[in-house]
């Protein structure tokens, strides 16, 4: 809009730098500005977020969760660029976990391999194959293509923490997009997950845990598409094979269809998350160990160990939907629980 | 306590067991045999379906009423929103939420009616119940047949529910302007012209309409608004109040009684689905009002289509939203206000006082948007000593909340000089009152150590 009134013979001027040529509208401010001056304002919104919230110390061995997809790619692209530049003194390692998924992963890990050699960043691939004895694959083969997510999404975060704690590492940084907070809290909001509804906004998260977690997201909106696709960064773009309308796919496109409306509103559904005042007399999972394998978890057992023995056992769906009965002392008579759960419909979305 | 297992030998306890063992089979065995739904209250009628959420197919038409009836009364009586000695007013737009809720009013003012004949000392007297029905067409493009039509029909309904007698208010939006109602008119249709964002008009005219209400309340001596807003209303809220930043203000506007009004404001149909609030009205034949206005382009009409599809998919997706919303800490306003007052029967002030005890964890809050009426983050507090403009139309726009200022305010300050001349005073005088909040904070800090209630002295 601002640029209206500088244009040179149809071409729209960058209005920061007032020379080249503009090629991108920032979506919150709407101002246009060209590939250098956009490359600068990235990097920069993400050095101060990273400056702001202090994420990083000096000499800190640091793991970027790299799944080979834009978010992560540009991430470890910024970082290691950024590391370089401000002297972070940081050492960074790329960290990958291979699902098993056949067409889908083994892909994307080729391009985590190839951003190894480009970023010079050295790599860490764990499998669920070498974790837990099993590939995706074969889950969906037992379980089918309903609920399979919630193998993979409880998997995956253990796996990262399990790789970081191999790379021996103080933190691990995922990339997220404004969009992917934004539509967390409104997953938690319509899922009723008050806990994580309280901790999704927050940067760095899990820090009485052995491995913080942070996420340095931007939070001008720029788009990380974007900064991709004019650094011609090396991504693989195709969705998981197992997830073509998974629940989250239904908040995304609402997401997406309100972006359109009115640009600002993820900055404000984040905005939202932060100002929640969560009422101190509600009942938050008290956070233990798991008995089982000594991973975090409110249970007494952990997700993992409830679905892996869920999976081993030939019980694929215990664990999964609303049954809360403590899993471990279930000795009864197990054909009978078979049956109550293959008599259960399987409709609590889990997303 | 005295026969626990085995030292006990007399045959009644046994029996006793034996007897509750039993039952519950019983039961059972007869709603897996039955191929025609019985009804799991009353296990005599046939179960009617279509009221959506987790008991649809369960209930009688007869269990189903008095169930929905069930979660208005004890919505009113567990957070004392209606006592005997008050004066309450229904606001009927003429939909099925606020006619049911018109509906439960009546039903629970007929009960009382006949309970207080039958009393021999008639000590507790029976509320008084008013409706409004504010007239919009000045800001929504309502064809005026539609609403003289929509009028008779208020008029029909309102007249029918007797006795006891109500008061029907018929009021025009433009009532919020003290000055007579050509000017009123005028200067709404500028304020609303002036709103360029589709959703801040809604909001705008939502506003408005609280102002309204507020202002026939106070008139007429209402001490009670009674809206019709359900569970799905208010789930569709917590999502698009989540979507335009509101997060600290929500829990106030989704709360059972909302005191931040000079009029309290109470939400009995909390609890009630909108696919309930419609079935009712398809089974009783409850007459609604329906004006033929063309959804717009907002985010209240987009996250509504979303609310309702998810309902589809899980049919207690609205509640878990608006209990996750629960947990979030309601204020200090959001119950109803202790009654000092010695005149109030002993009784009333005890069952208050009981309520009111377990909202003992709130967020106090002393300033609010002028616009909205939405307690302010401390980051939307302006600190008024760093202000350069004085200009009060650029004092207004400060003192609102982030949200107002960018859907519902002009961004330009002659446009905003324009908008603020044509606001209705009492949002202006908020205004006033806010730039005072830092005051009465300070007020506050050092009340026990003030000897008079007195604002002038200090």
């Amino acid at each position: 809009m601002e640029g209206a009134g500088e244009r040179k013979r149809g071409v729209r001027l960058c209005c920061v730098c007032k020379k080249a040529r503009a090629s991108v509208k920032r979506p919150k401010t709407l101002d246009h500005i060209c590939r250098e001056c956009f490359y600068h304002a990235f990097e920069s919104e993400i050095h101060q977020v990273i400056i702001r919230n202090s994420l990083f110390r000096p000499g800190e061995r640091v793991a970027i969760g790299a799944s080979g997809g834009k978010d992560s790619t540009v991430l470890a692209y910024v970082l290691s660029k950024l590391n370089r530049l401000h002297n972070y003194g940081l050492h960074l390692f790329l960290l990958s976990v291979d699902e098993g998924i056949t067409g889908y992963r083994d892909d994307s890990l080729e391009t985590v391999h190839r951003n190894q050699v480009q970023y010079g960043l050295p790599l860490k691939v764990v499998s669920y194959k070498d974790l837990y004895g099993w590939t995706m694959d074969q889950i969906v083969d037992v379980i089918g293509f309903k609920n399979n997510c919630t193998f993979c999404g409880v998997f995956r975060r253990q796996a990262l923490d399990r790789g970081a704690s191999l790379l021996k590492v103080d933190k691990l940084v995922t990339g997220h997009n404004a969009d992917d907070i934004a539509e967390t809290v409104l997953l938690n909001l319509l899922r009723g997950d008050v806990a994580r509804l309280s901790r999704c906004t927050s940067i760095t998260t899990g820090e009485d845990g052995p491995i913080p977690r942070c996420k340095p997201f931007n939070p001008n909106l720029d788009s990380f598409i974007t900064y991709a696709y004019f650094k011609r960064l090396d991504y693989f773009s195709t969705e998981c094979i197992y997830s073509p309308n998974a629940y989250r796919g239904f908040a995304r496109e609402f997401i997406k269809d309100l972006e359109r409306i009115r640009p600002r509103a993820i900055l404000d559904i984040i905005k939202s998350g932060e100002n929640f005042r969560i009422s101190t007399t509600t009942k938050m999972p008290e956070q233990g160990t798991c008995e089982r394998c000594g991973y975090i978890s409110s249970q007494k057992w952990c997700k993992a160990c409830v679905l892996l023995d869920g999976l081993n056992r030939g019980l694929p769906k215990l664990g999964i939907g609303r049954s809360r009965g403590s899993v471990g002392s279930e000795n009864g008579n197990e054909s009978k629980v078979e049956k109550s759960i293959q008599g259960k419909q399987c409709g609590t979305l889990d997303f | 306590m005295a026969c626990n297992g085995s030292g006990c030998q007399s045959g009644v306890c046994y029996k006793d067991e034996d007897v509750t063992r039993n039952q519950p089979i019983k039961s059972e065995e007869t709603d897996s045999t039955n191929p025609t739904k019985v009804c799991i209250k009353c296990k005599l009628n046939d179960a009617v379906s279509g009221y959506g959420g987790i008991d649809d197919g369960r209930f009688c038409a007869d269990c189903f009423k008095t169930n929905l009836f069930g979660k208005f009364r004890f919505a009113v009586t567990s957070n004392a929103m209606i006592t005997p000695t008050d004066k309450v007013l229904v606001a009927f737009s003429g939909g099925p939420s606020s006619r049911v809720a018109l509906q439960f009013v009546h039903d629970m003012q007929e009960r009382a009616q006949r309970n207080f004949d039958a009393s021999r000392d008639r000590s507790l007297p029976v509320f008084a119940v008013g409706v409004v029905f504010i007239d919009e067409s000045s800001v929504l493009s309502i064809p005026s047949n539609e609403m003289e039509e929509a009028v008779e029909v208020v008029g029909e309904i309102v007249s029918s529910l007797v006795p006891p007698r109500k008061d029907l208010h018929i009021v025009p939006i433009e009532t919020v302007y003290s000055a007579d109602s050509g000017e009123g008119k005028e200067s709404l249709a500028n304020v609303m012209n002036t709103v360029s964002d589709p959703t801040g008009r809604e909001d705008m005219l939502l506003c408005l309409r609280m102002l309204a209400l507020q202002k026939v309340a106070s008139e007429y001596g209402y001490n009670r608004i009674v809206l019709g807003s359900c569970i799905s209303r208010i789930a569709c809220h917590v999502i698009s109040a989540t979507v335009k930043g509101q997060g600290y203000s929500l829990p106030a506007d989704i709360q059972y009684v909302d005191a931040r009004w000079e009029v309290p404001v109470v939400l009995p149909l909390r609890d009630c689905f909108a696919q309930e609030i419609n079935m009712l009205c398809r089974l009783d034949g409850l007459k609604t009002v329906k004006f033929s206005t063309g959804p717009g382009s907002s985010i209240n009409g987009l996250v509504s289509s979303f609310v309702s599809l998810l309902q589809e998919e899980n049919p207690s997706r609205e509640s878990t939203i608006v209990r996750t919303a629960g947990k979030l800490t309601p204020f200090q306003f959001n119950r109803i206000p202790e009654i000092i007052d010695g005149n109030v029967p002993l009784a009333t002030r005890r069952r208050q006082k009981r309520y009111n005890l377990k909202s003992n964890e709130s967020v106090s809050s002393e300033s609010f948007c002028p616009l909205c009426n939405s307690p302010l983050h401390k980051s939307e507090i302006v600190d008024w000593s760093n202000m350069d403009s004085h200009r009060s139309s650029d004092l207004f726009n400060k003192s609102c909340c982030s949200s107002c200022q960018f859907q519902i305010l002009p961004s330009d300050s002659t446009s905003m000089e324009q908008f603020y001349m044509d606001l209705p005073r009492s949002m202006v005088g908020r205004a006033k009152q806010v730039s005072n909040g830092k005051l009465s904070l300070l007020r506050e800090q050092i009340q026990d150590f003030l000897l008079s209630d007195g604002e002038d002295e200090t």
